[in-house]
């Protein structure tokens, strides 16, 4: 298990736990269950007090831990027949967005989604989920695709943002960007998002401005990072856990905000205790807002779409 | 860690001062260090003389140089709501922006009016660099649609001059939201089959160009305008190695395949005024400087303008 920072105290009662039990198993004539099992509760009630009010900071921590389920494997969970589609077209393939064609409960749907990668080689493969034009690209035919044929598209967001690079830049990775929005502010299929882990930005809502978005309860969705947010307006990178509260980045806020329609409860501990449980309970969000929306007319489910984002900020913070 | 922070700060401080710059001093242009008289400059457009370097100009002075006889009348934003954060950094957001008002003496970020250019009835909306950088807050989005929704409305082209180091962090994700919003803006042009036209000045950066700025009909930039996603010093601590010079600037993404055209601000009217009227399918243009259109009764919706342009006559402003 990879410890995050705020889980210290946790790591050190689990730790302890494990210690004790491998004496045990050492020194079969000790009795040391009983005070394992004293530990082992100690560190339920702690997870459950501790992700029971993570702050912002600690929920950017858990949105991007490494061992969160990525978008391959919501993928490989939740879809049957995946045939991935590749490539813009024009330039490449970009492996940090994967796309293609699947069943969703039986129906043909099309899937595109951010893959950050798990290890280093797929890390390195993957970009860390920061797609370069071609990504972009890759998803904007997808989507007419997906179009013409009259099938859902389903989107998983999982990326710290646009690759920052300087081919992304000569190959117009603004321009791919604004297309990608306009794409999704088209189509005349359901189009339904799930972030799953860190909404990074404009690489973000090129992939968000759905009819129906929902977040996983500990994912983040914002304009910029909190380390971003804070080098900029505190002139202090350090100050990232005040500007993550300031940016009102978690999901529970953009549902107030109504920049969300849903928030998916993880596992206690967070998604990368439960894993199953995590993407069942997506599977379950994904199936509602497909139910949502079917029967409807391709034409008002994509003037639905430009409504809903058009009345966006209608709705503050306010007391 | 990664994510891009597209806010041009040194810039800021720098702009704020011109700005405060009494009409009889002289401006150091910050290209070629040639002393320029006050009044020179603003008749140049703020184009240096001697160099061409093209410095900020306000919406306000663009609108009076662009528009015939220097005539336009304000389209009217609609308010957003306040704060909608409750944000608050080293200072608060309120206290922010009530500073800018006061420094600029404007509104917000950016300005939209109708009138003629060129004898040709356009809606024209400009952004602020000088406003927060430009920044695209809840303001912006509303401005940008109104702009769409007053040019489907009478029927007109809508010209855009954008500058912007980016999204307003101050308000978070509903900053982020303005790029569907405006996004949508376009599209209502666009199915209305009529002409957007996007003059990206310096700097276009982040957000701003990740949507509205880049979804242009016709996109036209001012010599040497940095336009980009991420900033140059976020994608020089990614890759860590030097950028080519050049990168970013205008003409690099004219090189590129990303602009149609790199124009300089003085012949940026006749440019806008020769395109539109080509694709509103008019007659060819009168060019020069002309004076204000002839004062006709209030304008209410015009109908679909004439060949010659004179149908809207907005009432005398400013
Ligand atoms: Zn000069």
């Amino acid at each position: 298990m990879n410890y995050l920072e705020f889980e210290k105290p946790l790591a050190e009662i689990e730790g302890k736990a494990e210690e004790l039990r491998a004496m045990g198993r050492a020194n079969p004539g000790m009795d040391v269950e009983k005070e394992a099992a004293g530990l082992d509760k100690k560190a339920s009630d702690m997870i459950v007090s501790l992700y029971g009010s993570l702050t912002a900071w600690q929920k950017c921590q858990v949105a991007r831990h490494p061992e969160r389920p990525h978008c391959k494997e919501y993928i490989e969970t939740l879809f049957s027949e995946y045939t991935p589609l590749a490539g813009d077209r024009s330039f490449a393939d970009d492996h940090s967005v994967m796309g293609g064609l699947a069943r969703f409960d039986g129906q043909a749907v099309m899937v595109i989604g951010h893959e950050k990668g798990h290890d280093t080689k797929s890390r390195i493969e993957r970009n860390f989920g920061m797609a370069r034009p071609e990504g972009y690209r890759k998803a904007i035919r997808l989507m007419d695709l997906a179009d013409r044929f009259g099938i859902p598209v389903i989107t998983l967001i999982d990326t710290p943002g646009a690759y920052p690079g300087k081919g992304a830049e000569e190959r117009g990775q603004s321009e791919a960007i604004a297309r990608t929005t306009e794409k999704c502010l088209s189509i005349k299929v359901p189009l339904v998002s799930v972030i799953i882990g860190e909404g990074g930005s404009g690489g973000a809502v090129a992939f968000a401005t759905a009819n129906r978005v929902a977040m996983l309860e500990h994912s983040i969705y914002s304009v910029i990072s909190p380390e971003g947010c804070a080098s900029i307006l505190w002139k202090d990178a350090e100050k990232m856990r005040e500007a993550a509260e300031a940016l009102r980045l978690t999901a529970q806020n953009l549902y107030d905000l109504g920049v969300i329609d849903k928030i998916i409860n993880e596992p206690v501990g967070g998604a990368h205790r439960d894993r199953a449980a995590t993407t069942e309970a997506v599977r379950n969000a994904i199936n509602a807002m497909l139910g949502e929306m079917a029967g409807k007319k391709g034409s008002d489910l994509r003037d639905a779409r430009r409504k809903k984002f058009l009345g966006m900020g209608s709705k503050g913070l306010a007391a | 860690m990664n994510w891009i922070s597209n806010y041009v700060r040194p810039r800021i401080n720098s702009i704020f001062s011109r700005r405060e710059v009494p009409e009889n001093l002289w401006t150091k242009c910050d290209e070629c260090g040639t002393m320029l008289f006050h009044r020179e400059l603003s008749d140049n457009l703020h184009v240096c003389t001697n160099c061409g370097h093209h410095m900020a100009i306000t919406p306000r002075e663009r609108f009076k140089a662009l528009f015939d006889g220097g005539v336009f009348v304000e389209v009217k934003v609609p308010e957003p709501i306040a704060d909608p954060l409750q944000f608050r950094d080293q200072k608060k957001y309120v206290d922010r922006l009530k500073e800018a008002r006061k420094t600029v003496g404007e509104k917000e970020a950016m300005l939209v009016a109708e009138g003629e250019v060129g004898r040709t009835p356009m809606v024209v909306a400009a952004q602020d660099f000088g406003f927060m950088a430009g920044s695209m807050g809840m303001y912006v989005g509303n401005a940008i649609i109104a702009a769409a929704e007053r040019a489907v409305a009478l029927k007109r082209p809508l010209a855009l001059f954008s500058a912007a180091g980016g999204a307003r962090m101050q308000e978070g994700i509903l900053s982020l939201m303005q790029m569907p919003r405006t996004t949508v803006a376009v599209q209502m042009l666009k199915e209305a089959g009529l002409p957007y036209i996007v003059v990206l000045t310096h700097p276009t950066t982040g957000g701003v160009t990740a949507s509205y700025a880049m979804l242009g009909d016709v996109q036209i930039a001012e010599p040497n305008a940095l336009i980009c996603f991420a900033g140059p010093r976020v994608i020089e601590q990614t890759i860590r190695e030097k950028l080519p010079e050049g990168f970013q600037r205008a003409e690099y993404l004219l090189d590129h395949g990303m602009l149609d055209r790199v124009t300089p601000r003085g012949k940026i009217k006749d440019e806008l005024v020769t395109i539109v009227r080509m694709l509103m399918r008019q007659t060819p243009a009168v060019k020069g400087d002309l004076p204000p259109p002839a004062p006709k009764a209030a304008e209410a919706v015009a109908p679909a303008e004439k060949p010659a342009g004179k149908a809207a006559a907005p009432a005398a402003k400013k």
